[in-house]
């Protein structure tokens, strides 16, 4: 995608320096878009979802039957407030906090790929980046709580600071067992390695990815303040906690960057267990070699599968709203246990058992099947070798040449290597590998 | 051709930019007075110096400046900031002679270092045939990750008796145990005292 929208540019007769300016400002737009867009979605759903919880209708005038258009006079009334500073707060600081809260949401989105080549920005370390930003959201919070000058701000600031520390962790483990079982960290080959069915994910690759989902699923929770780990903002206790003194359009970019990380972080926990872009909408080959098809029919298998990307992150949210209507909020004590005396134990335990489970039985899962680029999960692991060390490489030379060089032939090599094909695995590959030639 | 020379513009554009960021918000935390807004300063620098590794294509270094760095040490330092700072300590005023004395050792450690530098032949002028941006394929973590383990992917072929022995294991191990002794000792300092009477909690 990158080099021809590059090259579409320029053959329209846009000058190059021109057209790398509008290629990179694609993805950004698009970006924008889904966090905004998507706060409207989610803060509409949020009210509909918490009203049938609370036996309520939630909106139901704004906009037709379900108020669909509420969060939309929402928005309208938000940018007709008055933007308000404190006196006693550091101005510059408030004024500036909510945009950092926003920008680490946004800037985390553009390594994320929504299906294979659609993602802003194709990183060789994409799980870490997302880390990485998604972990400087929480800096806007604190900057925003000590800056407003009051004490309920400052008393939430204290309070996410003391959860960051707890959450960050666990959640750090929770991630790395995906990517020692994937041998990388790119989003996409992690997303493409789980082609095929449901039995393909890494959910289900082994019992401890399947408990170490769950340990994700609540740091992820703790990760973007929601409820029951929304401790920096606590209506009941801190009037709003960190956001207290903002009005407007300020303190809408805070929950901007709220329901953008909440998508972002199921997002995440979607490319990494939940089979990426292989959702409900069958998107591998089957026959029509969807994918792997240029042209017309790889662009529906890539609109699909974002789709199916967007979806199934919509239903991780939705399990979030569900858990804040349903659960009450921890102490602060209570957060620092949950994460640090039984995440971080579990999320070790996992990873030692996983760890066990990939050097004793490695080829148990469908997982190891021939996958998509005609190298599989091994060849992927054992890969840098072969390149690194060029001639005197060690490991997997046999397995990897003649994998990489053509999709026909890749299944036929793999077949050949008997100890990869074991009978568990047989039910999802097949299907498409009988009718592709 | 062109596409070549156009990229470079851009390339250069945005390591002046980075570099004036890193370097505008680092005179910042000299120049501010409160201890927050420094914190802040130093924040924006030291992200601006990941964008610099992420231009040279040194992906894994910058996500790792931006996670150790930015994220995690400047997190403990404003809780710490905002714990420990009291009326006398939330604006800092350097005297005078603080400033000569500063002036002096960070001079004489900028004058070592670029003539450390420039000594340094390859620096010495700009080979603009190998300007173009590094690849963010590049495989550099793995590359890295052997070489904590051990083995040197690049040394591979060096000769027979020594392939492969060459890497990082045994630092890594030391900088390891270092880490744990100085967990230890923080969990030691900071763990709730025993309790000699029950009233004291």
């Amino acid at each position: 995608m990158q080099t021809t929208l590059v090259d579409l540019l320029t053959s329209a007769g846009l000058p190059d320096p021109l057209a790398h300016v509008i290629r990179a400002l694609v993805p950004c737009v698009l970006i924008i878009h889904l966090v905004a867009v998507g706060a409207l979605v989610f803060i509409w759903l949020e009210r509909k979802v918490s009203g049938r919880i609370q036996d309520r209708l939630g909106p139901t005038r704004v906009g037709g039957r379900f108020g669909w258009l509420q969060t939309l006079a929402d928005g309208i009334k938000l940018i007709a407030k008055e933007d308000i500073t404190p006196g006693e707060a550091d101005a510059m600081l408030f004024r500036i906090a909510p945009y950092v809260s926003f920008a680490a949401s946004f800037a985390a989105w553009l390594a994320m790929p929504f299906a294979v080549g659609w993602s802003g920005l194709d990183m060789n370390v994409a799980v870490f980046f997302v880390l990485a930003v998604l972990g400087l959201e929480v800096f806007g919070v604190i900057l925003a709580g000590y800056a407003s000058g009051s004490k309920w701000s400052l008393f939430g600031a204290m309070r996410e600071a003391a959860q960051v520390v707890s959450y960050e962790v666990p959640l750090g483990l929770c991630v790395v067992i995906p990517v020692f079982i994937c041998g990388t960290m790119n989003l996409t080959t992690i997303g493409e390695m789980q082609r095929g069915f449901a039995t393909n994910w890494l959910i289900f690759h082994d019992p401890f990815t399947f408990c170490v989902f769950w340990v994700y699923i609540t740091c992820g929770v703790a990760s973007v303040n929601r409820a029951p780990f929304d401790l920096a903002e606590a209506e009941s206790e801190l009037v709003a906690g960190f956001h207290t003194e903002y009005s407007g359009l300020r303190w809408s970019f805070f929950f901007m960057a709220e329901y953008g990380s909440m998508l972002l972080v199921s997002a995440l926990a979607v490319i990494l267990f939940l089979g990426a872009w292989h959702g409900p909408i069958p998107i591998f080959s089957i026959g029509l070699g969807w994918t792997d098809a240029g042209g017309i029919l790889g662009y529906l298998a890539s609109l699909a599968g974002c789709a199916n990307l967007i979806l199934k992150s919509s239903l991780g949210v939705i399990v979030m709203i569900w858990v804040r209507w349903t659960l009450p909020r921890l102490r602060i004590d209570q957060v620092m246990t949950t994460c640090l005396k039984y995440c971080v134990p579990l999320a070790s335990f996992c990873f030692l058992g996983a760890l066990a489970w990939q050097a004793w039985i490695p080829n148990v899962t469908p997982a190891s099947l021939p996958a998509p680029f005609g190298i599989d999960r091994a060849a992927i692991r054992e890969s840098w070798v072969t390149r690194a060390g060029g001639p005197h490489a060690t490991v997997s030379d046999a397995q990897l040449t003649p994998q990489t060089a053509s999709p026909v032939p890749t299944t036929l090599a793999t077949q050949s290597v008997p100890d990869r094909n074991i009978p568990v695995a047989g039910s999802t590959a097949p299907i498409g590998r009988e009718e592709t030639p | 051709m062109t596409l070549a020379v156009d990229a470079i513009a851009w390339h250069q554009f945005f390591f002046v930019m980075f570099a004036l960021l890193t370097c505008g918000f680092a005179v910042g935390v000299l120049f501010s007075g409160n201890i927050v807004r420094m914190a802040f300063y130093l924040v924006l620098s030291l992200a601006s110096s990941a964008g610099l590794f992420f231009l040279a294509g040194a992906e894994f270094v910058g996500a790792m400046q931006l996670m150790i760095y930015v994220g995690g040490t400047l997190v403990l330092l404003i809780f710490g900031v905002m714990l420990t700072a009291q009326d006398r300590f939330i604006s800092l005023k350097t005297p005078a002679g603080e400033w000569v004395l500063s002036l002096i050792i960070g001079g004489t450690l900028l004058a070592l270092l670029l003539a450390a530098a420039f000594r340094y032949e390859g620096w010495q002028q700009a080979e603009l045939g190998d300007t173009t941006p590094t690849s963010s394929q590049a495989d550099t973590t793995a590359r890295l990750g052997l070489s904590l383990v051990g083995v040197r992917p690049d040394k591979l072929d060096d000769s027979p008796r020594k392939a492969g022995m060459s890497g990082y294991l045994f630092p890594f191990i030391i900088v390891s145990v270092h880490l744990l002794v100085v967990l230890v000792g923080a969990a030691y300092m900071a763990r709730a005292k025993k309790r000699t009477t029950t009233t004291a909690r």
